[in-house]
């Protein structure tokens, strides 16, 4: 097992280190010169060189990749150009080790950029995942349970009334009406753990959390209802009635374990997307987290940022992969190797 | 004098949006502690479905059951669904088909043993375990307290069979329903199983009804046989009787299909002609009609208009038969048995 955990912990690296490759292929691959962009509207020639050798993007890209790589383990300083670097030492800025970059545009490194973005997504994606699962799982299994009659069929409508719903409509009706118009809720502001104590912190949640919940729900309301209505078509199942179970303990021991499994993994997989950023929820209610932080470098062609982000999002998602893997090698006996 | 089972005129019949299946209809038998029961017949003829009755299983599903099913003196039909599950597992227990799918791959198998001891025996987990390694000990597992805590895919067909029989018999039930125990195995462990469930059933005294669509576990093991077709019992007597001297045209078909191999192993194989009938909408009279061979030796069309009722056979006793024909005995010996077994045609069978 321990081997097994480094070997794929081995072979994401190996894939990180091809994800930041291929990222910084295709910022250049672009058909928008970044210095230029960089640079703006109204920019001479000069400036442009400028820039670019400012920006080290006059630099080929392997060489650029190279530097970026090796600043991971050493940290870097910026500018990269030593000359810039003499000329104006005041505005050099030290990347310490581990090194993601230094975005020009926030002023600011890449860790740091994170730094305050990372618990707000975090925060997002937990509550969000606990209101799924809890919601999902409950609601599949009473429709499951009560296949074809109307509680199923409504629970199954509503979840397909909300799945089709755009994330950006859910926002901002909660927000306009839980929030604003009935005052129910605060009109959510992310407010830490540290500043204001776990009660504030919780309440400024719900909103946004329910938003992003009412996407997943749906989704894992009709996934939970299809496994735990083909585990109890299961001949294990006929054993259990035949032993004299009473009927909770094998819907709860039975029944509902063996659906639970592929449930588990489907939802490791989904909370790590979600730790990377919620790009719609955070941005209709005005969340800094990492999906805000995604668009924006996208838009203004922050190379560093971007690829600190596909680097961290990327992470997420191999060590979610791993972690399921292993998960599932617990809760399935025969998946287990010897 | 009362039998330890007596099922009485079973009906189960499953309606359905295209009518209703009739799976068993008047359904008569009885049995007895000690004394096992054969039920054959093909598949769709009702055995599973009237043996599933018994535990209550159909219970909470829109099957229609009705009838009377008297184990030692309680109607289970009657009785509420609180008492029929405590008695299944406990009075009456029930193994199926195949063992690998009729287990939770999750779960242990001694886990899975020990909450069939558990759920009617208010005992702590060491005590069900101990439990449970000597019924797996009982059963013939080598090294059963470490197999179990093995997981149902680690043991082999022939043993998660024996793990079953265990799961059932652990309660000492007074009745044992096997059905197909050994369909899903090869005949050697085949052979081991059905000598195991005699000795358990000499040891524990069980009433014991397999359902089977082989003859030859029925020849072995049963001391009564019912064979079945259209939901319907249609010969039902000693196995003694009913394998030397049938009555009823299934049965020989039955007894004709069983490959021979001693004798010409370059003979055809002789098979039932036609298919099984639908359920949903059975043939007008009696149900083997269609493909009976005999049909033109019965006077008038009663084969086809009348369905014949239960009527004891010509050597009498418990022997009897669902057939218009007069006399089968002749028939048998002169048209049936020269195929079946040339060399017994000129004995006085």
């Amino acid at each position: 097992m321990f081997a097994y955990a480094v070997r794929r912990v081995f072979a994401g690296i190996i894939m990180l280190t091809a994800m930041s490759m291929v990222t910084f292929v295709m910022f250049f691959a672009s058909p928008i010169d970044p210095a230029q962009f960089a640079c703006g509207k109204n920019c001479s020639l000069e400036q442009r060189a400028q820039v670019r050798k400012g920006l080290g993007y006059d630099q080929p890209v392997w060489k650029q990749w190279k530097s970026f790589a090796v600043g991971v383990f050493k940290g870097r300083d910026y500018p990269e150009d030593k000359s810039l670097r003499e000329s104006a030492p005041q505005l050099v800025a030290h990347c310490a080790a581990p090194c993601l970059g230094y975005s020009r545009v926030n002023i600011a490194t890449v860790t740091e950029e994170f730094k305050d973005r990372i618990p707000v997504s975090s925060s997002l994606a937990v509550m969000a995942f606990l209101m799924w699962i809890a919601g999902g799982i409950a609601l599949g299994a009473i429709a499951a349970i009560t296949k074809g009659s109307i509680i199923d069929r409504g629970v199954v409508g509503t979840a397909l009334v909300f799945y089709a719903f755009p994330t950006f409509f859910v926002g901002l009706f909660l927000l306009k009406f839980l929030a604003i118009k009935w005052q129910i809720f605060p009109v959510p502001n992310y407010i830490s753990i540290a500043d204001g104590g776990i009660g504030s912190w919780l309440t400024n949640l719900v909103l946004p959390g329910l938003t992003l919940a009412l996407f997943y729900m749906a989704g894992y309301v009709r996934m939970t209802r299809a496994f735990v209505l083909e585990s109890m078509g299961e001949d294990y199942l006929r054993t259990a009635k035949a032993k004299g179970l009473a009927p909770r303990k094998i819907l709860f021991k039975h029944t509902m374990r063996a659906a639970l499994t592929p449930l588990v993994t489907m939802a490791g997989l989904d909370f790590a997307g979600l730790l990377g950023g919620a790009v719609i929820t955070e941005t209709v209610f005005n969340y800094n987290g990492l999906g805000k932080l995604a668009v924006d470098s996208v838009q203004t062609y922050d190379l560093p940022t971007i690829v600190g982000l596909v680097l961290l999002l990327g992470a997420f998602v191999i060590l979610a992969n791993i972690i399921v893997d292993i998960l599932y090698a617990f809760i399935d006996p025969r998946v287990r190797v010897g | 004098m009362s039998s330890f089972l007596s099922v009485r005129d079973l009906v189960v019949h499953f309606p359905t949006v295209d009518g209703v299946v009739k799976a068993t209809e008047n359904l008569s038998y009885e049995l007895d502690r000690g004394q096992t029961l054969g039920i054959v017949g093909e598949s769709g003829s009702g055995k599973s479905v009237s043996s599933s009755a018994i535990l209550g299983l159909h219970r909470g599903t829109n099957a229609e059951v009705s009838g009377e099913i008297m184990l030692d003196g309680v109607d289970l039909l009657k009785v509420n669904d609180e008492t029929i599950r405590r008695k299944r597992g406990r009075e009456v227990a029930m193994i199926f088909q195949d063992p690998l799918s009729a287990m939770h791959p999750y779960y242990t198998v001694g886990n899975q043993i020990s909450e069939a001891y558990r759920v009617h025996n208010n005992v702590s987990r060491k005590q069900a375990r101990a439990r449970t390694v000597e019924m797996l000990d009982r059963v013939g597992i080598p090294q059963p307290d470490r197999r179990v805590d093995d997981y149902p895919h680690q043991f082999s067909g022939g043993m998660r069979q024996r793990a079953m029989i265990a799961m059932a018999l652990i309660n000492d039930p007074g009745l044992l329903i096997a059905d197909e125990p050994t369909t899903a195995l090869d005949v050697t462990v085949q052979a081991q199983i059905l000598d195991l469930l005699q000795d358990l059933q000499r040891e524990f005294n069980s009433a014991i009804i397999i359902i089977t669509h082989d003859l030859g576990v029925v020849a072995e093991m049963a001391d009564d046989v019912l064979v079945m077709y259209a939901g319907r019992a249609v010969e039902y007597g000693p196995t003694k009787e009913i394998l030397v001297h049938p009555e009823m045209p299934y049965t020989w078909g039955l007894l004709s299909s069983v490959p021979d191999v001693v004798g010409d192993t370059d003979a055809k194989l002789i098979p039932i002609r036609g298919n099984p009938p639908s359920l949903l909408t059975p043939p007008a009279g009696c149900a083997f009609h269609p493909r009976c061979d005999h049909t033109d030796k019965v006077p008038g069309r009663l084969c086809f208009t009348t369905l014949p009722e239960l009527t004891p056979a010509r050597a009498g006793g418990d022997h009897t038969k669902r057939c218009h024909l007069v006399n089968p005995d002749e028939v048998y010996a002169k048209e049936v048995l020269p195929e079946i077994a040339p060399e017994m045609s000129e004995e006085d069978a």
